[in-house]
């Protein structure tokens, strides 16, 4: 997950001089581009194949290890099950709700304080304060305030969630084009339309990033939270099978938070393909 | 072309549409202020074709920003039909150099072109009425749902040549529009702004670099003199009224005229800026 992240950060950020912006090199990437899928299901199957012999040769006890099979088929067996989804639910909810309060709040912020410089540049050290505490550390603050209830969640996925989309909005919104700006008042456009019109287009592309990286990170503190709180949810669900000593039921919930993991991405940047089909990274080579 | 509905004229025939007096910006760099322009006057008649050429860094942009009420000049004044120019006027449109810039990439390239109309509260049918005509105009007609990266350098300056003509200006301001635009695209636009500029009756300050642009287009060339700039020759181009890149280059007295304008910035790199008499 982590090199993905880094890979895209880089990417997703339109290049300091916008007069000629580089383009994917489609034709590098063709000759290797056909294979990946291919690589890809090869790769997943020796994973499970290793998974599935390691423990039935006795490689690792079978008892804190069992086979891939016996996980998977525990993880069906439970996805037919109301508590399953309930779980899920939990979670999602937590999630969404944390991602979502986050967003506005990092969108409203940051274009007030990038239309303040002064307020800004006020407001710079606090920010690179608060900003590397790690979530976890508001746990014991979260359940005093809070208990196990969900805000106990929220008040984690919010923190984290915010300062990874803020940072963003706040180089998107520095990031205006000043020949777009001056073409945008010079056709009489007023502080609104050129927000409107201008400014929050050029942070989309900045947001998106944001945004993907939150999800991710938001996803793993709602488990987090459920995990240490117990407030209920999947994190919740996995420490409940641990105590009761089902191991097969714990990989399974391990397995079902990677595929949540890896629906929730896949969302994220369908959303971005949408969102930002005019830009660089994702419209490739165009057809002039 | 058949339906021009105006001669070229010189200054004093008709009002002054745009008036620069006393012009000054000093950029105020901290310890270290300098003077960009120093004291430019010129006129232009309306309905006037005027280019402005000087040596590179003589300060064009930031007169062109001036007049198009982007930047506040340190001294004098610009009037664009009698009224002071404080904040972008309504009645200007700017062509920039940089148009990859200057188009919205998020925006279709009827959007582009409609944004500002939008702006101006102009109804929907009139609006939808004056992109097509400006399409037209510019030779896009069928490109309108492309977006501006879809297009070539040249249909995109083409775009934004569209987007300020839809927006009815009564004069157009241009910054070396064509200095990034390959040469054969560079003629055919040249022949397209002499094209709007007969068809509209639109007073076009046209900026640029190039000499031989320079004498082509205009009615009339100001040679701005090197940093602190002031006006150093203000020449007539009595080149007919029809022109064309083969016939009017060739023309004896195109030859004068560029050989004259070309004098005139080899004296403003120099420096000696005493208007030649």
């Amino acid at each position: 997950m982590s090199t993905t992240h880094t890979r895209d950060t880089v990417a997703a950020g339109p290049p300091p001089d916008g007069t000629r912006r580089p383009r994917p090199l489609n034709s590098a990437f063709s000759r290797t581009a056909p294979n990946r899928p291919l690589l890809g299901a090869l790769g997943i199957a020796g994973l499970l194949a290793l998974w599935e012999l390691a423990p039935r040769l006795g490689a690792v006890p079978e008892r804190y290890f069992p086979p891939v099979s016996e996980v998977l088929a525990t993880l069906a067996e439970r996805a037919t099950t109301a508590p399953f989804w309930e779980a899920v639910g939990h979670t999602l909810y937590g999630w969404a709700l944390g991602l979502g309060i986050a967003l506005a709040a990092a969108i409203l912020l940051g274009f007030a304080l990038g239309a303040a410089p002064r307020l800004r540049a006020f407001t710079t050290s606090t920010v690179d304060f608060l900003r590397p505490i790690p979530s976890v550390a508001l746990i014991p603050l979260a359940v005093l305030v809070y208990g196990t209830d969900i805000r106990s969640t929220l008040l984690l996925v919010v923190y984290a969630c915010f300062w990874l989309i803020y940072i963003q909005v706040l180089y998107g919104v520095a990031d205006v084009d000043p020949v777009a700006e001056q073409t945008a008042r010079s056709y009489g456009l007023g502080r609104l339309a050129r927000i409107r019109y201008v400014v929050w287009p050029t942070t989309l592309p900045y947001l998106m990033t944001g945004l993907r990286l939150a999800a991710a990170v938001g996803l793993i503190l709602s488990i987090t939270a459920q995990l240490i709180i117990g407030s209920p949810g999947i994190g919740d669900q996995i420490t409940n099978a641990q105590q009761g000593g089902a191991v097969a039921l714990v990989y399974a919930w391990i397995v079902a938070t990677g595929i949540l993991g890896v629906v929730i991405n896949i969302g994220v940047r369908a959303l971005e393909r949408r969102v930002l089909r005019w830009h660089t990274s994702v419209r490739g080579e165009a057809a002039a | 072309m058949n339906h021009q509905n105006h001669q070229p004229n010189h200054q004093g025939e008709r009002p002054a549409m745009l008036k620069v007096t006393g012009l000054q910006k000093i950029y105020n760099g901290g310890a270290t202020a300098v003077e960009a322009v120093r004291d430019l006057t010129f006129e232009l008649a309306e309905g006037e074709l005027v280019c402005l050429v000087g040596p590179s860094g003589c300060g064009k942009t930031t007169l062109l920003k001036c007049i198009a009420g982007l930047m506040a000049p340190t001294g004098g004044t610009v009037e664009l039909a009698d009224r002071p120019v404080l904040a972008p006027p309504p009645g200007m449109a700017v062509v920039f150099q940089e148009y990859g810039r200057s188009l919205f990439a998020w925006m279709s390239v009827r959007d582009n072109v409609e944004l500002p109309l939008k702006e101006k509260k102009l109804p929907k049918a009139r609006r939808t009425e004056l992109v097509t005509e400006s399409l037209e105009a510019v030779g896009l007609t069928g490109f309108a749902d492309s977006y501006p990266w879809q297009l070539s350098g040249g249909m995109q300056q083409r775009v934004a040549i569209a987007r300020a003509i839809a927006y009815e200006p009564q004069v157009l301001l241009m910054d070396e529009p064509f200095a990034a635009v390959d040469a054969q695209t560079r003629a055919d636009l040249e022949d397209l702004v002499r094209e709007i500029w007969q068809r509209l009756g639109v007073t076009v300050l046209f900026v640029t670099h190039d000499i031989d642009e320079a004498v082509y287009l205009g009615e009339r060339v100001l040679v701005l003199s090197n940093s602190p700039t002031v006006v150093q020759d203000d020449i007539t181009v009595d080149l007919p009224v029809e022109r064309d890149q083969l016939t009017t280059r060739q023309d004896e007295r195109f030859t004068d005229l560029r050989a004259r304008v070309y004098a005139q910035i080899q004296r403003a790199k120099r420096g000696t800026d005493q208007p030649v008499a």
